[in-house]
């Protein structure tokens, strides 16, 4: 990688058919931890080579069990986790060894939405100068313009005219979301990574909330990389979605196909086990068994085997690769040919009413 | 588990639960006012209803009064308390106590707040036969063996000497719902037993409940927000919304024909986010409300599509439409 260039600040919704807005490849994570009684630390692989592209003006959806790694790769491809290797070019331009100025204009353009709202607000200053805090630290307009851009913003976040001389404790859950998403969305990003943004939400909040996420979209052309463990969810808003087992994505695709007829045993466990809000639909038995096996012990051969209801000898030594599919997508099973793709009836569970 | 056709309350079957116009009131210092508002409600042995509600609906506390566990600065206060067949003389701590743990427990959402966290799982499970059950110590081991191995834990005994931090949330549920059901109680409040779980292991969880209530036989009642979840789980399902049950329905009738405009607008809302073709959610306009400033009449009118100006007269009661089918709405049926 060549000396790092400045990322120019494109305009929102900029030149589409370009390069892809983030394009990852073979991000590796890796955290350390002391373990009782040893003398060294061990590695966890929190994310153990991913690839993954996001597109301009589109939603790409990262799902997977809590300790699959997708909240440390949206954090990573932010450079607020260190990378061990791989790459990650945002706008055309290399992060991972950005320097400071170039890292700048990288934390300028690319945003972040947590999922617990008051954890992420400043208790202690108002509304206003939350959202307004990245356009000082940006530099971005003048002092004079800058409240007038504030008030644009809540606005736009759909917050009434008052909100921005309010403490966040003073709001609701949705309205901190909303007051987050304008801080985001405050120095024009053409990257949010949404980690979670709803699932501290209310179900009658839930939507208010994503249907914002879409008309500000529409509004701005705004990327987001959705991560969240609700399948509905994700499948309401990505076009493509990546799901994660153990830090590796295991099946990638369009979210149509992916969530009617999933291929990997572990993408059909999912789906199975998302309830529906149907009592004439039996609950199938649990199609996955156990739980997702510590990242510091990844299993060998394919590392979701000892889950796998089809696992066979060849599962236990031989890590299979992510192949393209005919519909698009891709799979890491060495099954998937043979096995039964309505193994999960997943499409049904999810989308049968 | 599950009632399709057959009506909610079936002849005949032992009550596990019956509460009449349940209050839990803030204290003088704190407000004075109601957080729940006259729930009235009944769980049949080996049967499940879902209390749904969103957070501030008084759902869980609502639970915790069952207990006599709310938070201090709160009184509870009730018209009637039926528990396993025997009625309480009062909802006093001292009245509840005496059921609390041997005829009514309770699952938490969050195992490791819940349980605690300087002692080993045997400790407390020593802590828990021991008090209620009055058993030895070797016997009290001896269970808990036994109550591990029925919630599916393999490796019992070395599990029992291991701290809560040392385990799975998915394991530590598994391990608590084993506590809650170790004096055989007639009912189990479970209070988002898998919201702090991955979907998978919600469903085992789930099914594991499931398993242990058909050998048991105890009433549970399921708080949840999940309707999801309740859809698969529940016999009955009573709808909360600022500390008021306001529907009330056969789970299947409940899903197939909700009446309340809240709860058609809350479904509509989860079905649409379910549903693949969905182009715009419907959302429910407003927030949930605040219970220090409720308006008068009708607390969901504010929000409502079908608000009348006679929705801000009286606060509804709940009729019957249907078998089974209660609503608090004067707008239905108009």
């Amino acid at each position: 990688m060549s000396a790092p260039r400045a990322v120019p600040g494109a305009p929102p919704g900029a030149p589409p058919g370009a390069s892809p807005l983030v394009e990852v490849s073979d991000l590796v994570v890796n955290y350390r931890v002391r373990v009782r009684g040893a003398r060294s630390h061990a590695v966890v692989r929190a994310v153990d080579g991913v690839s993954l592209t996001v597109g301009r003006g589109v939603t790409v959806g990262l799902v997977g069990e809590s300790g699959s790694g997708k909240s440390t790769l949206g954090r990573a491809l932010l450079r607020l986790t260190p990378a061990a290797g791989g790459a990650v070019t945002f706008e055309g331009h290399e992060v991972l060894s950005a320097g400071r100025g170039s890292l700048r204009v990288l934390r300028q353009r690319a945003q972040l939405v947590f999922q617990n709202p008051i954890g992420s607000l400043n208790g202690r200053m108002r509304v206003g100068s939350i959202v307004r805090e990245p356009l000082d630290i940006q530099r971005i307009g003048d002092r004079a313009s800058r409240p007038q851009r504030v008030r644009e913003l809540l606005d736009q976040v759909g917050l009434p005219a008052g909100a921005e001389h309010r403490y966040p404790h003073e709001l609701s859950g949705g309205q901190q979301q909303r007051v987050a998403l304008a801080r985001a969305l405050a120095p024009a990003p053409s990257l949010i990574v949404c980690d979670e943004p709803v699932a501290a939400l209310d179900v009658s909040v839930q939507a208010q909330v994503l249907e914002l996420l879409k008309e500000v979209q529409r509004a701005t052309g705004v990327s987001y990389l959705f991560i969240a463990h609700d399948l509905n969810v994700v499948r309401h808003l990505a076009r493509e979605t990546y799901v994660m087992y153990l830090g590796a994505v295991v099946e990638r695709g369009a979210s149509s196909s992916l969530f009617e007829r999933p291929r990997h045993p572990y993408t059909q466990g999912l789906v199975a086990a998302t309830p529906v809000a149907d009592p004439a639909r039996s609950s199938p038995p649990p199609l996955l068994r156990g739980e997702i096996p510590s990242p510091m012990d990844v299993p060998a051969g394919c590392r979701f085997h000892t889950r796998c209801p089809f696992a066979r000898d060849r599962c236990r030594t031989e890590v299979p690769v992510l192949a393209p599919t005919p519909d698009g997508g891709a799979v890491a099973c060495h099954l998937w040919e043979e096995l039964p793709r309505a193994a999960a009836s997943g499409g049904t569970l999810l989308s049968g009413r | 588990m599950r009632a399709v056709t057959e009506p909610a309350t079936p002849v005949g079957a032992a009550t596990a639960l019956a509460v009449e116009r349940l209050r839990v009131t803030l204290g003088p210092r704190t407000g004075g006012h109601d957080l729940v508002r006259g729930v009235s409600l009944t769980v049949h042995r080996h049967r499940t209803v879902a209390l749904v509600g969103e957070s501030g609906s008084g759902k869980t506390l609502t639970g915790l009064a069952l207990l006599g566990l709310t938070p201090p600065g709160t009184s509870v206060a009730a018209g009637r308390l039926q528990i396993g067949g025997e009625e309480l003389a009062s909802c006093s701590d001292a009245d509840l106590a005496r059921f609390r743990g041997r005829r009514i427990a309770m699952v938490f959402q969050n195992p490791m707040v819940a349980m605690n966290p300087v002692l080993t799982i045997g400790q407390q499970f020593l802590q828990v036969l021991r008090h209620n059950l009055a058993l030895s110590r070797p016997a009290a081991r001896a269970r808990a063996r036994d109550l591990l191995g029925a919630v599916g834990v393999a490796d019992a005994p070395r599990r029992l000497d291991q701290y809560p931090f040392e385990m799975s949330g998915g394991m530590l549920q598994r391990i608590m719902l084993a506590l809650a059901l170790s004096a055989e109680p007639d009912v189990l409040v479970a209070d988002e037993p898998t919201t702090a779980l991955d979907t998978t292991l919600q469903a085992q969880v789930m099914a594991l409940l499931a398993e242990r209530q058909a050998q048991l036989g105890m009433g549970v009642l399921l708080v949840s927000h999940d309707l999801g979840l309740v859809a698969g789980m529940a016999d009955e399902v009573d709808v909360m919304y600022a500390g008021r049950i306001v529907e009330r329905a056969p789970t299947a009738d409940l899903f197939s024909a909700p009446a309340h405009p809240y709860t058609q607008a809350l479904l509509r809302t989860v079905r649409d986010i379910a549903s693949p073709t969905t182009t715009v959610l419907s959302a429910i306009p407003g927030a949930p409300p605040q219970l220090a400033t409720l308006p008068a009449g009708c607390s969901f009118a504010p929000r409502c599509p079908l608000a009348a100006p006679e929705c801000t007269v009286a606060l509804p009661e709940l009729r019957a439409v249907a078998a089974g089918h209660e609503v608090a709405c004067v707008r239905v049926g108009q």
